[in-house]
């Protein structure tokens, strides 16, 4: 029987997850924070966070490669598991990055590129004009339902972006805080033990660190 | 719109100590990189820029150090620039805590590398940096033109900065860290004739450096240089102004920042 760890956070090789583990152990310094991608040291963890940067072809290939895709799902049926940036990315059905690319399906919402969308209407692409792609920097996420992630963060809080591709909010049922950037994006999403974010909370300062607090305190119920 | 225009302040590391304006305010203490980043980070800056100008390996390692530190105590998005030339200086620098890096000289020394780096660790973390002088004037028909100069502005490259911005994002800059050479240090504010010209070339985000001397300067980049975000240094190291200050005056003036 493998000792089992309060947080588990995902390494499948890919970019920099020590800002994760580091926000973690900042705000929760007596918490064990254990990275790697052993699936028996992260199915027996208390809790688990699915970080990502990069392409998600090559980050949904590690994740398949190590076996990990498996073990998400099963993590995601028991127990409060977090997922960021890309790795909320990689929970939807399908991204339109990497030439198109299958996810996890744990939410039936599909992954678009921003330049894509913001072509689709002459309206919409005169008004879009100047965005640049990568979304990047501070952005306000609206409240959209109550979810216990929330708490002691205002609505309407600006948290850290950086990313190119995108979940659109207008028919997301999942979604529990909307950004604007062109086009509504769904930024935080929840369902069940389930919450996942578009931007870093862990470099998010005061709101992303208060979020990641109310993580580690959840109890997978909303 | 409502996503918030940056500010960036810079160190300038040398050998673990900030060497840019701060060393005649306080000796003693004033020039530690991770208190200067930690009294930032309470006052509101949006990331934090970390230009390591050592030149001896032991200092690249006191470096490695410093960002370790300052990534476990400063919870906002963290540059580091200097001394990357190959695919294992940025991963050492992510592994030690860094969300960016910048690549300045080796990119004009090979192109490649960029597009290397962008493929293997992901566009958003690659910030190519770009020192640009002018070296035509703007007349009635034309912007001007600039040109890299490498060595501190010494040599020139014969590349034309605007060109070279789109061929950097080509290959998979996810940013530009833009300072004009001509106004560096000089306090008069941003060459913002360049800012336009490369923020308008480009599609990603772009970060004025170079000249800021007061508060309007941060103002002129984005209503003037159409600049994303932008940079300066010595406005708050020498205490004349706090990144609040800026963010309040910024925000009297219509520009969308986050307090």
């Amino acid at each position: 029987m493998t000792k089992s760890v309060d947080v588990a956070v995902i390494d499948y090789g890919m970019g920099n997850l020590h800002s994760v583990s580091k926000a973690l152990q900042h705000i929760s310094p007596s918490s064990h924070i254990w990275v790697g991608d052993d699936p028996d040291m992260i199915k027996n963890a208390d809790r688990v966070v699915y970080p990502g940067v990069g392409a998600i072809g090559d980050c949904i290939g590690e994740v398949r490669k190590r076996g990990l895709d498996q073990v998400i799902l099963e993590v995601a049926k028991t127990k409060p598991l977090l997922g960021i940036c890309v790795g909320m990315q990689g929970m939807m059905s399908h991204s339109a990055e990497s030439g198109g690319v299958d996810c996890l399906g744990l939410f039936p919402d599909h992954v678009e590129f921003f330049s894509e969308a913001f072509k689709q209407t002459t309206a919409l692409a005169a008004a879009t004009n100047n965005l640049k792609v990568p979304h990047m920097g501070w952005n306000r996420v609206a409240k959209q339902q109550y979810h216990p992630l929330w708490n002691n963060i205002e609505d309407g809080a600006r948290f850290y972006f950086v990313h190119s591709y995108f979940v659109a909010a207008n028919n997301c049922a999942s979604a529990v805080g909307v950004t604007e950037y062109g086009v509504p994006i769904t930024a935080m999403l929840a369902r069940d033990n389930i919450f996942a974010v578009q931007f870093h909370p862990e470099k998010s300062h005061k709101d992303g660190l208060q979020l990641l607090s109310n993580f580690m305190q959840w109890d997978g119920t909303s | 719109m409502s996503l918030a225009k940056r500010i960036i302040p810079c160190l300038d590391v040398d050998n673990g100590r900030v060497v840019k304006g701060v060393q005649f305010v306080d000796i003693r203490d004033a020039g530690d990189p991770v208190e200067i980043a930690r009294r930032y980070n309470e006052q509101g800056a949006d990331e934090i820029t970390f230009l390591d100008i050592t030149a001896s390996h032991e200092g690249r390692d006191t470096t490695v150090k410093t960002v370790e530190k300052m990534a476990s105590e400063v919870f906002i998005p963290l540059t580091v620039g200097g001394g990357i030339r190959e695919c294992q200086d940025i991963r050492r620098m992510l592994n030690a805590g860094a969300d960016k890096v910048g690549i300045n000289t080796a990119a004009i020394h090979n192109p490649d590398f960029v597009q290397e780096a962008a493929t293997r660790f992901g566009s958003q973390c690659i910030v190519v940096a770009i020192d640009a002088k002018q070296v035509e004037p703007a007349t009635d028909k034309h912007a001007g033109r600039w040109e890299i100069f490498t060595h501190g502005g010494r040599k020139p490259t014969g590349i034309d900065a605007v060109e070279w911005a789109v061929k950097m994002t080509n290959f998979g800059a996810g940013e530009i860290l833009l300072t004009s050479m001509d106004q560096d240090g000089v306090k008069k504010g941003f060459d913002v004739g360049l800012t336009r010209a490369v923020s308008e070339a480009v599609s990603v985000p772009v970060i004025a450096s170079g000249g800021v001397g007061n508060l309007q300067h941060l103002v002129e980049g984005i209503t003037e240089g159409h600049a994303d975000a932008v940079l300066a240094a010595s406005i708050f190291h020498f205490g004349e102004y706090t990144v609040g200050d800026a963010k309040k005056y910024m925000a009297e003036r219509g520009i969308e920042v986050r307090v």
